[in-house]
Order: C-alpha cells, then structure tokens, then sequence
C-alpha cells in the first residue's frame, strides 16, 4: 500500500465522514488524488464499507449484545469454513471470527431482548451440526469499540485561553 | 491600616498583567463558548509516562532528587540533545531540570540581567520574557518581526538594536504566536551579529519538535561560536503533551548553568520527583506516542491555514508551534476588538495578537491544539462572522 493511502486509511478508520476536500487539506494532497486514494481502498477490498459506531443500548432500551463462542468441530477438507458460512447468514450476526485457543468461533449478535438472543443461540446456533457446546456471554458495557470511546463526557479540562 | 503601596514595589505594581489572562476573564463571562486559544496540547500524556509514574508512586519514591534533577534523566536529556541538536551538554554541569520551561528562562535571566543591561527581546513573543526583565531591573528592547519576513529574527534588525549596554538576545523559535522558525542560514547571519559580542542568547526551544514541512528544527547551539554564549530551554511540555507535570530543562556553558543551579536551589529544591521519573519514560519509550501528535498537529495546521484563507483573513504559513497567526487587518478592526466581537458573537475565543507586543497588532493568534471536529466547528462559525462584517 503507498504512504498516502495508509494515511487515508488511518483518518477514515477514525472519522470516515472526513470530506474529500478536508482530507486533501489535511494531507496536502489534491482532492482527485484523494479520490482515486480512496477508490483504489475500496477496490482493493481493503475498505469493504462505512458504517456508523452505535451504542446500541442508547438507541433501544432493550438492546442486548452477546458474544457467543463456539466449540465445533472442522469438517474434512473444509475447516470450520462451511459453519463459519452457514452461521454468517443470519441478519442478526454482527461478526464471526475463527480464533486460535480454547474456542474455536466467536460471534458477536445483537437482538431486541434477552430472550431473543437467548433463543437463537438455542435453537439456531446449538442445534447446528458440528457445534460442540457454546458458551454465551451477554455485553454488560460497552467502554470502548473501533477506537471511540462510549459514554465519555467531552470535558476540556484545559483553561479556555492560556499563554 | 498596613500600607501595601508601601510594601510593594512599583516595580511590581507596574507589571501589567499578560493580554491573554485579560481575554481569559472575558472569555469566561461568555456562556457555552469554544476555544480555539489554549497554548498547551489537548492529547494527554502518553500512557506509558502515566503509568510510570503511578509505578513510582507505589514504591514510594516521593522525596527530593539531586538539585539539578536526577542524574538519569539528565543522561537522557543529553542523549536527546545529542541526537536532536547535535549538540554535548555533560549531565554532571551543564544542565538542570526545572519547573517547566517557565522556571528555566526565569533562572537564565535572573543569573543574567543586571540593573541598566538591555535584553533584546523580538516580538511578538511569549509573554514572560519583558516582565521578568523589567522584574531582574533590565530593560526589555524590543525588535518588531512582520509578516513580510515571515515573522522571523533579521540580522539586520538585530545590529541596529544593539549597545554597549545590551546584555542578552531571547530568540523564540519555533514561535509562539506566530508559528515561525529559523532555519540555519537565517540562524547563521544571527551568529554572526552576535559572535565577536559578549551577547548571550536565551534560546527558548519548547516548540522544538513541532516543525512541519520536512525540515527539522536547528538550534542555535549547532551555529560555530555559539554554543558558549547561548542558554538553550526546552521542556516536557509541548513534545510530550506533559503541560501539568510542570517540567522542563535548560543546558548552557557550566559557568553559566553553575550560577543558575544555585538560585533554582534556594527557590525550587529539585523539580518535582514523579515527574522526573515519568520524563525518563517519557524519552525512552514514547518516541511513536510523539511522531503520531506531530502527524496529527500537522494535519490540523494545514486544515486551520486553509481555512481562514479561504475566508478572506490571510494567513501566513506557519512552519512551526501548534498556531497559526492570520491577518485580520481587512475587518478595519483592531486585534481586541476583533476578538471580543467573536466571542460575544459567535463564541468562539482566539487571543488577539496585540497581547503578545506590538507588532502582533492586526493579527489574531489560533490554536490548532484541538480536534479536527472541535476545528471545523470553530472555523465555520468565524467564517460566519466574517461574512456578516461584509454586509
């Protein structure tokens, strides 16, 4: 990757609602540069898509997010692919990673009650084949997501004018 | 009754208190106002001089160090200069760590000035340096920098205000308010008003690592013949976002730091121990913490320089410091009222640049220690202002 696109990235990691026009400034660079940066990114499928950061329980009451880690085990040939698919296909999948350690998928869901999460892991996730167990851990707080921090009070303590 | 006029000097009585704490009280009265009018960073310190200095507090180390300031951290220090200003300082005799940069430029001129010695003093500039002249029984003389010099120190303009009597040159750069800097060839022609002199310089080098543009601060120190006459400050501050640790160093010929190490003994002590320790990690460990503030300052700079041309106030390009220093001359207003027609109006507080001498009439002094948002937010509502003068 150029120099130039890394620092895109890096400022569209942080703020991806950033202007063309106040990225070129920034970077002193041309806004048709920044373009073609940015459009580069994106067909690189290094940017895949730009979604706001939610804190979720602000925005519905009854929000709940899991994480749900899974035990299964890898079918011949294919690994934990066809699961991994298969498990992603569900809208109220945020996330699925594969991991390295005890565990072997990790996936991150946000219902509209406790009991819809709890339902789900239930009767879609445990039931499917391959899944050894599953263990289910409900989001208590959210401090910190993407690099932005939740519920932090935007206090300057710094004096309003100083030498 | 007592009689304070009669307790206290007119000297001290005469002392005018800094233009920026008169904005600040103004500042102040307004409701729901954002600033764009600190003079110290808005990251915090790097979490690795936090955390050691919590360390240090855990096992205790809370007494007083050497007078001069931990022998480690003096090590560091001229390592760092070494490298930053090529420069050799020893440890043992030729630098003291200090309350903040403030405390070493007050030591420098009070081991320094004498009743009926001149300090040359280029404006504007930070605002500490006339009174503690005037305090020490100098007088301050100043030399006007503009605009059309880029706001930088000319040799010429530096000869044709010295005497006989003229003891000292402070040389504020990078500069604070106007962000302008001196390069080596500019550095040089000063060397050589100032070589063949017993002229001392004052080099005040707290924005030293905020250079923008590719090229990196030079210190006057580096210039042949200077290092022995030239008391170079610098401090923790700025670099390292460290403004409420209260620490800074300075490094000068041992005679020079010997008679200065004597007065911060009977007046400081040492400098606070937690904060010497966090310094040290400060060197050691937050090189990247460093490089990623001086990405991000320049980003801003650039933004904030756009920004007020684009508005019709002509901002000249600063290479250095975290401000820029835009021209508002086209309003027909002066600096303060300019500023305190924005804040009552828009609420928005930049520090009208008469506050730092003379010569920063006309121009407002902004600080781009503030997010990106914070910026942007900022300058739409003076470009608003700005617009509803035109009408």
């Amino acid at each position: 990757m150029t120099a130039t696109n890394k620092k895109l990235l890096a400022l569209l990691k942080q703020n991806a609602r950033l202007s063309n026009a106040e990225l070129s400034t920034m970077l002193g660079i041309s806004e048709q540069e920044v373009a073609a940066g940015i459009k580069e990114l994106e067909n690189e499928g290094i940017i895949i898509g730009y979604a706001a950061i939610v804190n979720e329980e602000k925005a519905d009451d009854n929000a709940v997010t899991a994480i749900i880690e899974l035990k299964v085990t890898p079918f011949k040939d294919r690994g934990f692919d066809d699961l991994a698919h298969t498990i992603m296909q569900y809208d109220e999948v945020d996330s699925v990673f594969l991991l390295s350690g005890a565990n072997d998928l990790s996936i991150t869901i946000t219902g509209t009650s406790l009991r819809k999460v709890a339902l789900f892991v239930s009767e879609r996730l445990a039931v499917l084949d391959g899944v050894l167990s599953t263990t289910t851990h409900f989001v208590l707080r959210r401090y910190k997501e993407k690099n932005h921090v939740f519920n932090e009070e935007h206090s300057d303590e710094r004096s309003l004018v100083s030498p | 009754m007592i009689d304070y006029d009669k307790v206290l000097p007119q000297k001290i009585r005469d002392i005018q208190p800094s233009g920026i704490r008169k904005f600040f009280d103004i500042a102040q009265q307004v409701e729901g106002v954002i600033s764009l009018s600190v003079g110290e960073p808005d990251f915090k310190t790097p979490w690795a001089a936090r955390k050691a200095a919590i360390g240090v507090l855990e096992k205790g180390r809370t007494a007083y160090t050497a007078n001069a300031g931990l022998m480690q951290l003096r090590e560091e220090i001229s390592k760092y200069l070494f490298n930053f200003i090529h420069t050799e300082y020893d440890p043992a005799s030729e630098l003291i760590v200090t309350v903040g940069g403030s405390e070493a430029l007050d030591l420098a001129m009070r081991a320094m000035i004498q009743p009926g010695d001149e300090v040359l003093v280029p404006e504007p500039s930070f605002v500490c340096y006339s009174p503690i002249i005037t305090v020490c029984g100098g007088t301050p003389v100043p030399i006007v920098m503009t605009e059309e010099d880029k706001f930088k120190l000319r040799a010429d303009a530096l000869r044709e205000k010295i005497t006989p009597n003229t003891k000292a040159l402070i040389l504020p750069f990078p500069n604070n308010p106007t962000g302008s800097i001196m390069r080596r060839g500019e550095l040089e022609a000063i060397a050589g008003v100032l070589r063949d002199t017993n002229i001392m310089v004052i080099s005040d080098e707290i924005y030293s690592e905020m250079t923008y543009g590719g090229e990196k601060h030079v210190s006057i120190v580096e210039i042949d013949g200077m290092r022995e006459r030239t008391v170079v400050v610098n401090g923790f501050s700025k670099t390292y976002a460290m403004t409420g640790w209260r620490l800074g160093y300075c490094a000068g010929p041992k005679p020079v730091i010997k008679q200065m190490l004597k007065l911060h003994q009977y007046c400081i002590m040492s400098s606070p121990t937690v904060s010497q320790y966090a310094a040290i990690t400060a060197l050691t460990q937050c090189r990247d913490d460093v490089d990623r503030m001086l990405e991000e300052y320049d980003m801003r700079r650039r933004l904030v320089v756009k920004g007020f041309n684009d508005m019709g106030l002509t901002c000249f390009e600063p290479e250095g410091a975290f401000y820029v220093f835009p021209c508002i001359k086209s309003t027909g207003m002066k600096s303060s009222e300019f500023c305190e027609k924005l804040i009552y109006s828009k609420k928005v507080a930049v520090v009208p640049g008469s506050a730092f001498g003379e010569s920063g009439e006309g121009y407002v002094r902004v600080s781009y220690a503030y997010s990106v948002q914070h910026i942007t937010t900022a300058l739409q509502r003076i470009r608003e202002f700005v617009e509803e003068l035109k009408k």
